[in-house]
């Protein structure tokens, strides 16, 4: 069989790869990195040095429970899953909001201190855990899923995977809330309160593009969720680990459908007349 | 005198993974007060690692398939030690919780006719998983998660239960501390549901989760209520094996479902090697076949690489310990070599297995659409857990309650992929449902001030011991290593009674574990508390394990390699005795009802 032997080719040649691979790195080569590591709580605290032992294929979050374990049993950092799913070791290392977990180190420079800080966009909880409850607060404001009644007999709805493909991609979000960590109405203004950042918005435009939904939230998205506020600098997009492209896909539509809803007095006019979908009912009523 | 944040519920679900929150979705539709306390942030916790789908016989892909065959599928992978009763609700009540995902929200991928699409996966006859994509549990999650916040129920989030209390013979409460401020919370329940997940961070090559140490295990087992089938852990045949700091972390079953092969480094796909017999007949007799069956060919068997997970795992250590393995001491895992058979090759796997595809890449520097992957046995699940009924989810003790992975019975002695995600919705429901009927009959428990304050001094003692002593970092590790090492996949019995003998060793060091710092988000004093749960369930299984004298399912004896069918008449119970001492009893597995005897007969 041609696949077969073109298939035991492909393996002896990765064979080769991976044992040149432990050849040259595989963790037994050792070399000590310095971590820069934001230590204290609330608003007061300071950067602090670690050496550690580091070695190929470790990220940053290895790192860290290495310091932990060795010389800080009491450095807070959250995490969970690690391997990029759970979106919890959020962190700010040199510079760039990213998740611990997926951060490598040969990505970096280690002849350098590597700084570790906490998001700071949120309060600061402990090092590097920050408080993230206003994400949870605003997400609650938005007006739940609502589907149209079922389709078939048996309760069950029919949709397309072209229709499923376009909500698929922001339901991908795993709240790391690096989005909102980056997006200057929220990390330089703290308008945390008349906006509800990227990842919520996000969150909005799975319900609005929900093949099944059928609610029409853009009336609060301008009144009080604050879609105006964003003015498309793309920060979120290039920061998201998911690469869900924030921007374009879920804030852009939706700031067309407000522009539409309420800047174009003719398509009122026609959506008046035709009656369809009912909009902007305020949240409290909807719930 | 210790102070304490009180809180008062009907029902307290302790554990917010698919289980917990289905649970107190269920009691909150009740019309119970439900309180949640989750260790990690709301829609953390470990079923987002859930990636291959969620198992119902939908029949949407294969008409032939029913709750009937989903049913001898699950007796047949659990080697019939499963909890009958378990295995038929599960099977008749999946696809129900699966169409009220939909109905919540949950955006599965679609079959042509715009239906919910099923894959294939190890065990199961037909295509049977509901999935999207390769982030199942996290699309279950997060559905679950944002129709939770809009009902009526009171979320504790990072807070840890350190013990549960009791009045006289029934469930009081729970006493924990909250992570961020370690402030301890007194919550007085007259029903609480565990749903606190596995035990997997007991060893050391895991696809678990920090919280996975057997919380929920302990609690229950410190409780008085008996734990079942403790021996049997599950080995996921395929994690990670290099770089060596991502070594554990999960490979899909998907991948295998979607085509991908396992071949040693001499290139030869060694599953077909050795079929086990009860297996024979529904495997394909050859490659061609087997690729067939992976792409919808409904007169095609399944490929040897979609064998149940236990099977799968310990033909992978043979290869690699007879020299065969690859360089990091796995084997291959290939997709890419489906090119040959597709044009759109690279495409299809991107779109079937986006984040294997971004994990490898990212972690590994291994285009998947091009080359292998190297994989091994990971600690993945234990089919073990609190005895329950199986039609309520209430253990012995009254008003305690376990559903998902800490529950037992579901699985028997071997898991099959996917019944996991419809477990936690199946009996999650059933738990939350049962909890709160049960709450509300009962009248509101006596909370004792003195236990609870006896808990919480020894919940601080760490602080107080000498502070050059060891941490708890060191003990866990070693913990994990030995019983990685010794109540491992292989076991023998000179081997785990060694293990008994290191964990009193361990368990000396652990009383000795002292902190630094103080009690605000000081994870070397949560790890510290954690450490005694860990210990008390790593001795559980190697207890279950040494009494079992034969291998079946997740189970496997070096010294007693073959199945014994008189070991298949009983399930092992572990409870603590009068004198806090192990108790290990044998318990008869009631007779299969005739109806079922008759539906597995006819899908042999």
């Amino acid at each position: 069989m041609a696949a077969t032997e073109s298939l035991a080719r492909n393996v002896v040649e990765s064979g080769r790869r991976a044992a040149e691979r432990s050849d040259t790195s595989a963790g037994t080569q050792e070399r000590s990195a310095t971590f820069r590591v934001w230590r204290g709580t609330g608003s007061s605290g300071q950067f602090r040095d670690y050496q550690t032992k580091v070695s190929e294929g470790m990220v940053v979050l290895d790192a860290i429970h290495r310091i932990q374990a060795e010389d800080a049993t009491d450095l807070a950092v959250r995490w969970n899953c690690k391997a990029g799913k759970c979106g919890s070791c959020s962190a700010e290392i040199n510079g760039m909001p990213r998740l611990m977990c997926m951060t490598r180190l040969s990505e970096l420079d280690l002849d350098k201190a590597v700084t570790v800080e906490p998001m700071r966009a949120f309060p600061v909880v402990k090092d590097l855990v920050t408080d993230v409850s206003s994400n949870f607060r605003a997400k609650k404001r938005i007006r739940k899923f609502t589907p149209r009644p079922p389709d078939a007999p048996d309760g069950t709805w029919r949709m397309a995977q072209s229709d499923a493909d376009r909500v698929q991609e922001f339901r991908k979000c795993i709240e790391c809330f690096l989005c909102q960590d980056v997006c200057h109405v929220l990390r330089d203004h703290h308008l945390h309160e008349q906006f509800v950042g990227p990842r919520l918005l996000v969150h909005a435009a799975q319900l609005e593009m929900h093949p099944l939904d059928i609610l029409d939230r853009t009336n609060e998205l301008k009144e009080s969720h604050g879609i105006g506020y964003c003015n498309i600098t793309k920060c979120c997009t290039k920061v998201c680990p998911e690469h869900i492209t924030i921007t374009d896909n879920a804030i852009i539509p939706l700031k067309e459908r407000v522009v539409d809803q309420h800047y174009d007095p003719l398509g009122k006019l026609v959506r008046l007349l035709r009656g369809r979908r009912s909009a902007g009912t305020p949240p409290e009523e909807a719930q | 005198m210790p102070e304490y944040q009180r809180h008062e519920h009907d029902v307290l679900v302790i554990g917010a993974g698919g289980a917990g929150l289905r649970a107190a979705i269920e009691a909150a539709h009740a019309g119970v007060s439900v309180g949640l306390v989750c260790k990690s942030l709301l829609g953390k916790a470990h079923t987002v690692m859930a990636e291959g789908g969620v198992a119902a016989a939908l029949a949407n892909v294969d008409d032939r398939d029913n709750w009937k065959v989903h049913f001898a599928d699950t007796m047949r992978g659990g080697q019939y030690l499963n909890n009958w009763r378990m295995a038929e609700l599960h099977a008749r009540e999946a696809p129900d919780r699966v169409r009220e995902l939909e109905a919540w929200g949950t955006v599965f991928d679609r079959t042509p006719d715009g239906r919910i699409l099923q894959r294939n996966f190890g065990g199961h006859k037909y295509p049977r998983l509901a999935h999207v994509g390769d982030r199942t549990g996290l699309e279950m999650i997060r559905t679950l998660q944002d129709y939770a916040i809009y009902q009526p129920i009171d979320v504790h989030m990072e807070c840890t239960i350190v013990s549960l209390l009791k009045d006289g013979n029934r469930i009081a409460g729970a006493l924990g501390y909250d992570r961020e401020r370690g402030r301890f919370k007194l919550f007085a329940a007259k029903a609480v549901v565990l749903a606190t997940g596995g035990i997997g961070r007991a060893f050391s090559v895991t696809s678990n989760s920090w919280e996975y140490t057997g919380d929920g295990h302990a609690l229950a087992y410190n409780a008085g209520a008996a734990l079942q089938d403790m021996e049997f852990v599950q080995f996921h045949p395929t994690g990670m094996v290099w770089p060596p700091s991502v070594r554990g972390i999960l490979v899909t079953e998907g991948v295998r479902g979607e085509g991908g092969i396992l071949v040693n480094r001499e290139g030869r796909r060694f599953l077909f090697d050795d079929i086990p017999e009860n297996y024979r007949s529904q495997t394909a007799a050859d490659e061609e076949e087997g690729w067939r069956y992976t792409q919808g060919d409904k007169s095609a068997r399944r490929p040897p690489e979609l064998l149940t997970r236990d099977h799968v795992a310990r033909a992978i250590v043979k290869e690699v310990r007879e020299g065969r393995g690859s360089p990091h001491g796995g084997v291959f895992l290939d997709i890419s070599w489906i090119r040959s058979k597709l044009s759109n090759a690279e495409e299809h796997i991107k779109k079937k297995l986006p984040s294997m595809y971004h994990q490898f890449k990212q972690l590994a520097d291994i285009d998947i659409t091009r080359e292998p992957m190297e994989v091994g046995p990971t600690t993945h699940y234990v089919m073990g857990g609190v005895r329950v009924d199986g039609d309520t989810q209430m253990s012995s003790v009254p008003g305690l309650f376990a559903a998902g992975e800490v529950g037992a019975g579901l699985h028997g002695a071997n898991r099959l992929g996917g019944n996991s995600l419809s477990d936690l919705l199946v009996f999650g429901m059933r738990a939350g449902k049962y909890a709160a009927e049960f709450a509300a009959r009962q009248s509101s428990p006596r909370v004792d001030a003195q236990q609870a304050d006896a808990i919480v001094r020894e919940a601080l003692e760490p602080f107080n011991r000498q502070s050059d002593g060891e941490g708890p970092y060191q003990v866990e590790h070693d913990l994990q290593g030995m019983m990685q090492e010794l109540v491992g996949i292989v076991r023998r019995e000179d081997e785990m009674r060694r293990a008994l003998d290191a964990l009193k060793a361990l368990n000396e060091r652990a009383r000795k574990v002292s902190v630094t710092g103080n009690r605000e988000y000081n994870p070397g004093w949560h790890t510290a508390l954690d450490l005694r749960n860990l210990l008390t369930v790593s001795e559980i299984v190697a207890r279950a394990a040494l009494e079992r004298k034969e291998s079946r399912g997740g189970h496997f004896r070096d010294d007693f390699p073959a199945k014994d069918p008189a070991y298949g008449k009983f399930n092992i119970l572990i409870r603590r005795g009068p004198n806090g001492e192990m108790q290990v009893t044998r318990e008869p597995i009631p007779e299969l009802r005739e109806d079922l005897k008759r539906i597995i007969e006819e899908n042999k």
